[in-house]
């Protein structure tokens, strides 16, 4: 796509962007249906710009390195969303007791009881689930790339469509329900019907199909806060920690190696031009493809499915021109393209949101849950970091989560006990 | 109890630095960004230390209260050097990306001043040593209870709140002025910051006798401020100007009319 050259004029930090507009992001999609938690790796990638530079030089191909303005923009726009799911979350966990109570109900997907006296056995068995979650998640990952592969798109379609019914529409009337209890509020079957109806269906409709950006946004958002408590609630404990761990190695695995289910996902959609799914991914700015006819609306609707756990996909955008008004699903004429936004695919705050739930579950110190939360946040600042350096599809979970694995760990055991006698004795550091 | 002390003891110890984070970070992703660093820096100095505390207590004598004592003082005072340290640490990181991104970004100035991330630096650090101070006595205090019941001071959750606000504050104050010691090289300056540091949180040693601690602290965040102010590059005449919104630099910086 070309750049015109008033976006050189416009303002600097824009220009030092990938301004043109990129090729098409290959399309990536997790799959998964719902009760599984197949979560995918979380893909990051940065989609390159092809011609920037002032209007002769428009031909050349250069990668534009983002300035540390843009950079920061692309940052907080992730942040806000990934604090906002961890809010909901630790605030369900800390005032509505059911997500935290002890059950004897488990996933099919861990299937080992943690009731064990010795350590040692229970440790076996958290780890023996652990394994179990992943091949699930394996199997189902490259059971979707095989889907997409030979082309079975309507088959995927239904998949997500099915998973997001539920997710919509079960899930939220169980919290609805939860929240009532909670608060020993009376409520009528009729009123919740209504409500919930309106909520799915507005929701099934800005996640397929077209909607105001931010409510698009927020929905995705409330989904990955309602499978996080579903997690939160089904994994005994040490299963998750476990689980945790294994799933940023497979993200690493499955992303960066030349066999790996996701890299050949990105790769195929890649290949054949096609976009992303917008529905598994949550997106910060809204990204068109430029110069295409018809490109944005039946893209749009090609690519909308979603999935329940989206893995995590961090894609950068550029868009060439600031100034154009986005709306979404609107193919108005070439150069519109709005501010480019980053991408990061919802398993990623399924993950991030059980890390952070489960340290606020776990024992009544908000120490351990903010440590946690300011682990995540500059894990993600640091995968970002990377993404403007190597400009590639990266996984976004092994670095944030090994920091929020280390520092729940450590605040849990070590600062908590420091911090409370200093609290006892009023000392102050 | 309940709402009112616990809404009346956030807004306490963190209204100033709320304040301060909504009108002048929220709006810059930059600064937000190296605020969460800053944050993410105590966070480690913190560990580190209560890792030593932590091997200490566990190789002492846990019957023994005076040694117990004495090994949390020693743990306060590792810990005010370990945050000076990574304080230092971090402003070293600062100068490197800052020289780094500025020749990466071919512009040709830098996006964000070393005042600025001095600003910013010391308010990460006073947000999150506030918290981790403050959070669980505010969660403690929605609950029911009651203060001092067993012969404690009543005073406790209003002067847990004075003193966090008086330590995020000063630890703004120790970071602009901590930064500008660096870029000029006055060793001096850094060693009465740490000085200090070391002298707000032995004074909390007199807790719950709090005149002995609150006062003198707030009087040596009224003389910190003051400095910083003065190394930011405040003088009397800025003051007045501001004040009487005379001030054409600023003036014209925020685009409004004299």
């Amino acid at each position: 796509m070309t750049t015109s050259d008033s976006e050189e004029d416009s303002y600097d930090e824009r220009s030092a962007l990938m301004s043109a507009e990129t090729p098409p992001v290959p399309s990536y999609q997790p799959e998964q249906s719902d009760p599984d938690p197949s979560a995918q790796g979380p893909v990051l990638r940065r989609a390159k710009s092809s011609e920037r530079g002032p209007g002769p030089e428009a031909e050349l191909d250069e990668e534009e390195e983002l300035t540390l303005k843009y950079g920061a923009k692309h940052v907080i726009m992730l942040f806000i969303p990934v604090t906002l799911c961890m809010v909901v979350v630790v605030a369900t966990i800390k005032s509505i007791g059911f997500y935290t109570e002890k059950t004897n109900q488990r996933l099919i997907y861990t299937p080992f009881s943690e009731d064990e006296v010795s350590v040692g056995r229970r440790l076996l068995n958290s780890f023996l689930n652990s394994i179990v979650m992943i091949s699930v998640i394996v199997v189902m990952t490259i059971f979707l790339v095989m889907l997409y592969k030979y082309r079975c798109y309507k088959f995927i379609h239904g998949w997500l469509i099915l998973s997001s019914l539920m997710l919509l529409f079960w899930f939220s009337y169980l919290y609805l329900g939860e929240l009532f209890k909670n608060y020993n509020l009376a409520m009528d079957f009729p009123t919740v019907g209504v409500l919930i109806w309106n909520f799915g269906a507005v929701g099934m409709i800005c996640i397929h199909w077209k909607g105001p950006l931010q409510l698009q946004q927020a929905y995705l958002i409330i989904i990955s806060a309602l499978m996080a408590l579903v997690f939160i609630k089904y994994l005994p404990e040490w299963s998750t920690w476990v689980i945790l761990g294994a799933i940023s190695i497979y993200d690493l695995v499955a992303v960066l190696s030349p066999k790996g289910p996701l890299r050949m996902l990105v790769e195929t959609a890649q290949e054949r031009n096609e976009p992303i799914f917008p529905a598994l991914i949550y997106s910060s700015g809204m990204a068109w493809m430029v110069g295409m006819a018809n490109p944005a609306e039946e893209r749009r609707q090609q690519s909308d499915a979603e999935a329940q756990e989206a893995g995590g996909s961090l894609e950068a955008e550029d868009s060439p021109d600031p100034s154009a008004g986005a709306q979404r699903g609107c193919p108005s004429g070439e150069d519109q393209e709005e501010e480019s936004g980053v991408k990061l695919g919802l398993g990623d705050f399924i993950f991030y949101s059980v890390l952070v739930g489960k340290a606020a579950a776990t024992g009544g110190d908000w120490n351990t849950t903010l440590a946690c939360f300011v682990a995540i946040l500059i894990g993600l600042c640091l995968t970002l970091l990377l993404l403007a350096i190597f400009k590639k599809a990266l996984p976004a979970l092994p670095i944030s989560i090994a920091f929020g694995l280390v520092f729940y760990f450590s605040t849990d055991y070590l600062v908590q006990p420091f911090m409370d006698n200093l609290a006892t004795n009023q000392y102050y550091i | 109890m309940t709402a009112s002390v616990f809404f009346g003891c956030t807004f306490i110890a963190f209204g100033p630095a709320i304040a301060l984070f909504l009108f002048t970070i929220a709006r810059d992703p930059l600064r937000v960004i190296f605020l969460i660093a800053g944050a993410f820096f105590w966070l480690v100095s913190l560990l580190l230390s209560s890792l030593v505390w932590f091997i200490s207590v566990q190789i002492s004598n846990k019957e023994s209260a005076p040694q117990q004592r004495g090994l949390l003082i020693f743990g306060v005072v590792l810990s005010v050097l370990l945050q000076e340290v990574f304080r230092f640490g971090y402003y070293k990181l600062l100068k490197k990306a800052n020289e780094g991104l500025l020749a990466l970004s071919q512009e040709e100035t830098m996006p964000i001043s070393i005042r600025q991330l001095a600003y910013v630096s010391g308010l990460g650090f006073g947000f999150m040593s506030g918290a981790f101070s403050v959070i669980n006595i505010l969660a403690d205090s929605v609950g029911p209870g009651t203060v001092g019941i067993h012969g404690d001071s009543q005073h406790y959750f209003l002067s847990s709140a004075f003193m966090t606000m008086a330590i995020i504050l000063l630890h703004m104050f120790w970071g602009v002025v901590f930064f500008d010691a660096c870029e000029k090289k006055r060793w001096w300056c850094l060693v009465i910051v740490v000085a200090s540091h070391l002298l707000v949180s032995c004074l909390t040693f007199q807790n719950p006798y709090y005149v002995g601690s609150l006062v003198p602290t707030y009087i040596i965040m009224f003389l910190m401020g003051v400095w910083a102010f003065c190394c930011a590059g405040g003088s009397l005449r800025n003051l007045k100007l501001c004040l009487t919104c005379k001030d054409k630099d600023f003036l014209l910086a925020n685009h409004r009319p004299r």
